[in-house]
């Protein structure tokens, strides 16, 4: 098979948050279409990497480059790169009182649709494209009335998340940890919510810290993040390894290394 | 200066200053001057008394300080008390207004003129220490509302004026009203028939334009037995570096099933970052149930002023009368807020409704200060209160001082409160969606007020929102 073209080059990457360098040197190569899973222990840098692609101003890039779309992405600020198709489902979704979902949502998919030159869709023409992908989710509308996340359970809230991946219909989705704090059902209504979404044209980004939520989507690479740097890279079935084996081995190789 | 920060802490867009030949009374305070705004006004020997002996019981009194608020000592003598733009003596309609003035209100979203009119309002335009023109008079006459400015009420509606005036605020409730007592020079006149509903929303908006100026307004409004009314005021100064003051009264009257909604949009100017300048916005409001089933609302946003202090209350004396008090208070810069509400329950079955948000940014300092007293006759009262304080950044401060007092054990009151911080973390969220910071800022900032903005007559709502940088959307989604 031919391989598509390349989405997002990551090169020497190196990240500092709070003067703490977090990101020691990171290579990463997504092409369209593929899925690729980040794996590695709590504090290997996971989340920074999740955090400093999507542009948060706590993450200081000290090295390195990233090539999104034949663009500098760190030449973009948050809001140009979510415009541009890079969506981040966050690890912890805020709350937004007295602001409605639907409200929200609109208000999102309309900032992009006006990027992208499209005419913004009023609450009728919404509710419209809101239908087909609540039910994904296994959502009536009485959840698009309620405020952003307010009172939302944990599962509630990822899969609110979900919700809004399926709407924006970005180009590159990252996933921080989607699959932490999800029952098994709502592992597999969100495993199977992001298998519905994978297109030749849309590449995603997983972070997970176990290997379960692999089971119901299958990447196409794995890499492991220790300290820092990317210490080893395979296919689907690098994750059963770590799974057997635990992610001493491989820290213990980045160390030397 | 984060984005949030600079985003909240926009320049004051109504600073300007209309250059218009004003007559201005010399500053001083004595018993002349008083006689001279008497004069002036062409008011009875009976207000000018009135006036006269709230003047001897101010001499005896002395500034509150108890408001959690700083600022230098204010020289009373070294205030003008009167000042009036130089017009033809007798105006037969608005088109003889002044065209500088018509102008100024029409720079701040009030036109005047006939054919520029807001549909649905009637506004009562006060420049400095006059009324320059009152719009709609002769069409709510048709329905027996009396919409005019005090001065020309104390003229033509002298018995009700005696009647009602002070009878809400006496004129030596505080300090400020007794000042206000002696010297106030317009205001608004409302009177609303038995049964009438208000036909259109009645709105007054202050200007102060001369410098070394105080504005002492004074509003009353009587709503008759089970009439209605709506009544909004908005006002704006220019920007300048001393501090003026305004110290004005109202005083609302519900009769029997009567209901009066009161909202204002304050946004006198707050000031330079540095604290220099800026209106101190010392206020006395209050409302009297005064019938059964009747009600009382005060919406207010409050956006501008050096300092504010103001507590718009409720005396609940009709039996199953109600009260309620929204309010934003916004202080940025270094604006100080000292504002919340009095809820008197005298009445059986009484009930009342706080909703407070305070919202604090750059080295602003919000205090909400709220009383809710149940008093023993009040069978049955009951009290909702909801004091939120959001703030903007770490150089900003939010406290809350509840008091509470109750003499009936048949009382049901609840209190809630909270504190949040708006943070990177927030906007973060809602960028990475697509959206600005500005727009993110608005977002939050309005989702937080919404509970208060749906209470806005329509037409202000819209004036509200953009005021904090909102679009309206955002509160009706």
């Amino acid at each position: 098979m031919a391989k598509s073209k390349a989405l997002l080059e990551v090169k020497g990457l190196r990240v500092a948050v709070a003067g703490n360098e977090i990101l020691k040197g990171v290579d990463l190569t997504i092409r369209d279409g593929e899925v690729h899973a980040i794996m590695g222990p709590n504090g290997s840098g996971k989340s920074t990497l999740a955090q400093v692609l999507a542009g948060h101003p706590a993450y200081q890039v000290r090295a390195g480059s990233a090539t999104y779309a034949g663009k500098d992405l760190f030449d973009l600020n948050p809001e140009e790169r979510a415009r541009e198709g890079v969506f981040l489902a966050f690890q912890y979704p805020v709350e937004i009182r007295g602001i409605t979902n639907s409200y929200f949502l609109r208000a999102a998919l309309n900032a992009i649709r006006k990027n992208r030159g499209e005419p913004e869709l009023d609450p009728i023409d919404f509710l419209q494209v809101l239908e087909g992908k609540l039910k994904a989710i296994g959502w009536d509308d009485t959840m698009m009335n309620r405020p952003v996340n307010e009172g939302f359970s944990g599962g509630e809230k990822k899969r609110n998340e979900i919700l809004q991946l399926a709407v924006l219909e970005p180009r590159f989705a990252i996933l921080d940890e989607t699959d932490s704090g999800l029952d098994i059902d709502a592992l597999k209504t969100v495993a199977n919510a992001v298998n519905q979404l994978r297109a030749p044209n849309r590449s995603f980004l997983i972070v997970t810290h176990y290997q379960r939520l692999l089971d119901y989507i299958t990447p196409d690479v794995v890499h492991v993040l220790a300290d820092g740097r990317i210490v080893k890279s395979g296919g689907p079935e690098l994750a059963h390894e770590l799974e057997a084996k635990g992610y001493d081995w491989l820290r213990d190789a980045a160390m030397v290394s | 200066m984060t984005s949030i920060e600079a985003h909240v802490q926009q320049p004051y867009k109504y600073g300007f200053v209309t250059d218009i030949e004003s007559e201005v009374v010399p500053p001083g305070l004595n018993e002349d001057v008083i006689r001279l705004i008497s004069a002036k006004k062409g008011e009875p020997e009976w207000m000018l008394d009135w006036r006269l002996k709230a003047y001897r019981n101010w001499l005896k009194m002395t500034e509150p300080h108890w408001p959690n608020v700083k600022y230098g000592p204010i020289d009373y003598q070294a205030i003008s008390y009167y000042a009036a733009p130089k017009q033809k003596p007798k105006l037969d309609s608005l088109d003889q207004v002044d065209p500088k003035l018509v102008a100024t209100f029409e720079k701040l979203g009030i036109p005047i003129e006939e054919q520029k009119r807001l549909t649905g309002v009637a506004v009562d335009a006060v420049f400095d220490s006059v009324s320059v023109a009152t719009t709609f008079q002769a069409e709510l006459a048709k329905y027996g509302v009396i919409f005019m400015p005090i001065s020309q009420a104390i003229r033509e509606h002298a018995e009700l004026v005696q009647q009602y005036l002070g009878t809400v605020v006496p004129a030596n409730d505080n300090f400020f009203a007794a000042l206000n007592s002696a010297v106030f020079t317009d205001g608004s006149f409302v009177y609303v028939p038995k049964g009438v509903r208000c036909p259109l929303e009645l709105s007054t908006y202050f200007r102060i334009n001369a410098s070394s100026t105080g504005q002492f307004e004074r509003t009353l409004i009587i709503a008759d037995e089970s009439s209605h009314v709506s009544y909004l005021e908005g006002c704006s100064a220019p920007m300048r570096d001393e501090h003026q003051l305004h110290a004005a009264v109202v005083e609302l009257v519900a009769l029997d099933r009567a209901t009066i909604k009161y909202s204002t949009i304050q946004n006198w100017y707050p000031g330079d970052e540095e604290g220099r300048g800026g209106i101190y916005n010392f206020v006395t409001k209050r409302g009297k149930c005064a019938g059964v089933n009747s009600k009382i609302s005060w919406t207010q946003v409050e956006t501008g002023s050096a300092i504010t202090w103001k507590y718009p209350g409720c005396i609940l004396q009709g039996d199953n009368s109600i009260g309620e008090f929204y309010s934003v208070a916004v202080t940025s810069h270094k604006q100080q807020a000292d504002t919340g509400t009095k809820m008197i329950h005298l009445g059986k079955n009484t009930r009342s409704t706080i909703v407070s948000k305070g919202i604090s940014a750059g080295r602003g300092q919000n205090t909400y200060r709220g009383l809710v007293k149940i008093m023993k006759g009040a069978e049955g009262a009951r009290n909702y209160s909801q004091c939120d304080s959001m703030l903007i950044g770490d150089k900003c401060g939010a406290h809350t001082f509840p008091y509470i007092d109750v003499r009936n054990s048949t009382a049901i009151m609840e209190h809630e409160a909270s504190t949040s911080k708006i943070g990177e973390d927030q906007i973060f969220y809602l960028r990475q969606r697509g959206l600005s910071a500005e727009d993110a800022v608005s977002m939050i900032v309005n989702g937080f007020c919404k509970e208060v903005f749906k209470e806005l007559p329509m037409e202000f709502a819209v004036e509200a929102t953009r005021l904090l940088g909102i679009s309206l959307e955002g509160s009706v989604g």
